[in-house]
C-alpha cells in the first residue's frame, strides 16, 4: 500500500496545469488506484490564477478539495505566496525558479526549484514547463512509475496531437533527470 | 466489463443520459454545468438526436414539454438560478404526467449568487419545484460514478412512473474527475407510451397532453390519482447508502459533494474512537426515512450537514419524529466545509457540548 498523494497544482492559467493535473491522476488509475481531479473553476481561469486537486489514494477519496498538500507544483509567485504556506510538513514541492525568485523559509518540506519554463524554451518544448515539473515531482516521490507515466501520457494527449507525445515524453524525461 | 475512464462529472452525467437513450436536449448555458450542453451539442447529432440551445431556460423546459408528448426521453440541464426559470414548465410537466429529466449542477444563491458549489436548492427541489400539489423524484449523486448510474435510473423510473426527474448535483460533481465505468447500454428498458401525441394514422383516438382541468372535481381526481403514484414510489424508491451506522452513536445525514466531506471525517472520528456513521441520502424525494429511521435504532444523535444553512434537517427529524436530537452544520454561498470543521462538529456531539 502505497502513501495517499494530494497534490495541489497552482499557476496561470494556460500553464498546462490542469492537464499535468489529469495526467498524474490517469497515472494512478492505471496503477489501479482510487483517484479524484478536481480543477478551481471560474473567472480567474482566463488569466488569472488556476489550480488543480489530484488525489491518489487506495482507499477510496472523501473530499476532492485539498487544503494541506503533501505535494505541490507552482508556477507563479502569486501561487508561490498563496500554497507554500498551506504544505503539509513533509511534502514535496516543485516550484518553477524561472517565474518565482523566491526560496521559502521552510525546513519541514522538500522544496526543489526547478526552471521549468527556461529548460521548456531552451529544449524546444515550448509550453512543456509543466510536464518538465511533473517529471521532476515523479523523480522526487515516486508516487508512479516512469511506465504508468508513460502510458497516462499516451491516454491524455489526444490523436490529433500525436506529434505533442514525443514532446511530452522529453519534457516529463527532462525534469526527471534534472 | 467496460474500461475505466477519467471523465468529468458534467461529461459523464450527459454521456450517460445518451446510452440512457435521451436523443433530445434542450438548454440554456450557465456556469458550472455548461459542459453538460457542450457535450450533447457534440455527441447527440451522432445518435441521430437533437441538441438546440434555447433563447432561454424558460422556453428550453417547453421544448421537453413537445419533446415528451411526443415519447422521447428528453433532458435540459441548468444551473440554481436557470432552475427557477425553469419551475413554470416543471409544474406543467407534473400536471400533464410527462417524463423528463432536469439536472440542477447548483451553485450558491439566492439570485444569481456564485458559481461555486451548493446544496441550497434541497427545498426547491423536493417541497416546490413549481407551484401546485406536485412532487418531482430526485436523485442524488456523489460521485461520478453515481451521476452516471442514477442518470441511467432517473430515465428509467422517470418513464415509469410519468413523473419528471431530477438530477441533484453541485458544481463540485460537475467539474470533477473520477474514473467511470461507462456501461454499455444493453440492459436499458424501454416503456410504451400509449398516450404519447405522436399521430394517430386514423388509428386510434386523439391523444392530448393537458394540464387545464377547470372542473375542480375533475382536477382533483387528477392530482388523488398521482398522488397514489407518489405512494408507490416513497414505497419502492427510496434509496440510501449505510456507511459504518451499525455501531454508531454519531450518525452523520449527508448527500452529494458534503456526503465525500463527512466521509472524510468519519474516517477520522473513527480513528480517533468515535463511534460516527453517515447515512447518505440518494434520493431526497423520496426521502429515504427508512434508513434514517434505522440508524436511529442505534444512534444517540444526529447530525445533517449540508452546504447550505439548514434545509435537509427537517427532513431527518420529520423521519425520526424527532425520538433524537438533531444538529446542523453547513457552509453556504459556494463555501465547501472541510472535513476538520465537520469533525470539530462530531467531537462536541461526542463530547456532551451540544
Amino acid at each position: 500500500m502505497s502513501k495517499d498523494l494530494t497534490l495541489l497544482l497552482a499557476g496561470f492559467g494556460g500553464q498546462g496545469l490542469l492537464f499535468a493535473g489529469k495526467v498524474a491522476a490517469y497515472a494512478g488509475l492505471i496503477d489501479g488506484r482510487e483517484i479524484s481531479w478536481l480543477p478551481s473553476y471560474g473567472p480567474e481561469m482566463r488569466g488569472g490564477t488556476a489550480n488543480c486537486s489530484v488525489t491518489i489514494s487506495d482507499s477510496p477519496i472523501g473530499s476532492p478539495l485539498i487544503l494541506n498538500p503533501n505535494a505541490l507544483i507552482v508556477m507563479n509567485l502569486p501561487s508561490y505566496d498563496k500554497y507554500i504556506g498551506s504544505a503539509a510538513p513533509g511534502a514535496t514541492a516543485i516550484v518553477d525558479s524561472s517565474m518565482i525568485d523566491r526560496k521559502t523559509g521552510r525546513h519541514d518540506i522538500s522544496v526543489f526549484y526547478v526552471p521549468g519554463t527556461r529548460l521548456a524554451e531552451e529544449g524546444g518544448m515550448k509550453g512543456l514547463a509543466n510536464m518538465i515539473l511533473l517529471g521532476k515531482l515523479l523523480k522526487e516521490t515516486g508516487f508512479t512509475s516512469f511506465e504508468s507515466m508513460d502510458k497516462a501520457l499516451v491516454k491524455c494527449v489526444s490523436a490529433k496531437h500525436a506529434d505533442l507525445l514525443e514532446q511530452n515524453r522529453k519534457a516529463v524525461k527532462t525534469g526527471f533527470e534534472y | 466489463m467496460s474500461e475505466k475512464v477519467l471523465m468529468k462529472g458534467n461529461e459523464a452525467l450527459a454521456e450517460a443520459a445518451i446510452i440512457a437513450g435521451c436523443r433530445f436536449f434542450f438548454g440554456y448555458p450557465i456556469t458550472p454545468q455548461t459542459e453538460v450542453a457542450a457535450y450533447m451539442s457534440k455527441m447527440l447529432p451522432k445518435v441521430g438526436g437533437t441538441f438546440l440551445q434555447a433563447e432561454s431556460e424558460i422556453s428550453a423546459i417547453n421544448m421537453i414539454y413537445g419533446a415528451s408528448s411526443a415519447g422521447f426521453r428528453c433532458m435540459t440541464s441548468s444551473s440554481s438560478p436557470g432552475i427557477s426559470l425553469k419551475s413554470e414548465g416543471i409544474s406543467y410537466l407534473a400536471g400533464s404526467d410527462l417524463p423528463a429529466v432536469i439536472c440542477n449542477v447548483q451553485r450558491g444563491s439566492p439570485g444569481l449568487g456564485g458559481i461555486q458549489p451548493s446544496q441550497a436548492d434541497y427545498w426547491q427541489a423536493t417541497r416546490s419545484a413549481g407551484h401546485g400539489d406536485f412532487h418531482i423524484m430526485v436523485f442524488a449523486p456523489s460521485t461520478v460514478q453515481e451521476m452516471v448510474d442514477l442518470i441511467i435510473r432517473a430515465f428509467d423510473r422517470s418513464d415509469k412512473y410519468r413523473v419528471p426527474a431530477m438530477m441533484f448535483a453541485d458544481g463540485m460533481l460537475g467539474q470533477m474527475m473520477e474514473p467511470v465505468v461507462l456501461p454499455e447500454g444493453k440492459d436499458i428498458k424501454t416503456y410504451d407510451k400509449p398516450w404519447a401525441t405522436n399521430g394517430h394514422k386514423n388509428k386510434r383516438p386523439h391523444n392530448v397532453t393537458n394540464s387545464l382541468y377547470l372542473d375542480p372535481y375533475l382536477l382533483e381526481k387528477t392530482i388523488r390519482e398521482r398522488f397514489a403514484r407518489y405512494d408507490i414510489i416513497k414505497e419502492k424508491e427510496q434509496l440510501a447508502e449505510d456507511y459504518m451506522t451499525e455501531d454508531a452513536d454519531i450518525v452523520v445525514v449527508a448527500y452529494g459533494a458534503s456526503s465525500r466531506v463527512c466521509r472524510s471525517a468519519i474516517v477520522a472520528a473513527r480513528a480517533e474512537g468515535i463511534k460516527a456513521g453517515m447515512v447518505r441520502p440518494m434520493t431526497l424525494w423520496p426521502f429515504p426515512e427508512r434508513a434514517v429511521r434505522k440508524a436511529a435504532e442505534t444512534a444517540k444523535a444526529f447530525l445533517s450537514v449540508e452546504m447550505s444553512m439548514g434545509q435537509m434537517v427537517d427532513d431527518v427529524k420529520l423521519a425520526i419524529d424527532c425520538r433524537r436530537p438533531v444538529y446542523f452544520y453547513g457552509r453556504t454561498g459556494g463555501v465547501v466545509p472541510t472535513p476538520g470543521e465537520v469533525l470539530e462538529q462530531i467531537k462536541a456531539i461526542n463530547g456532551g457540548l451540544k
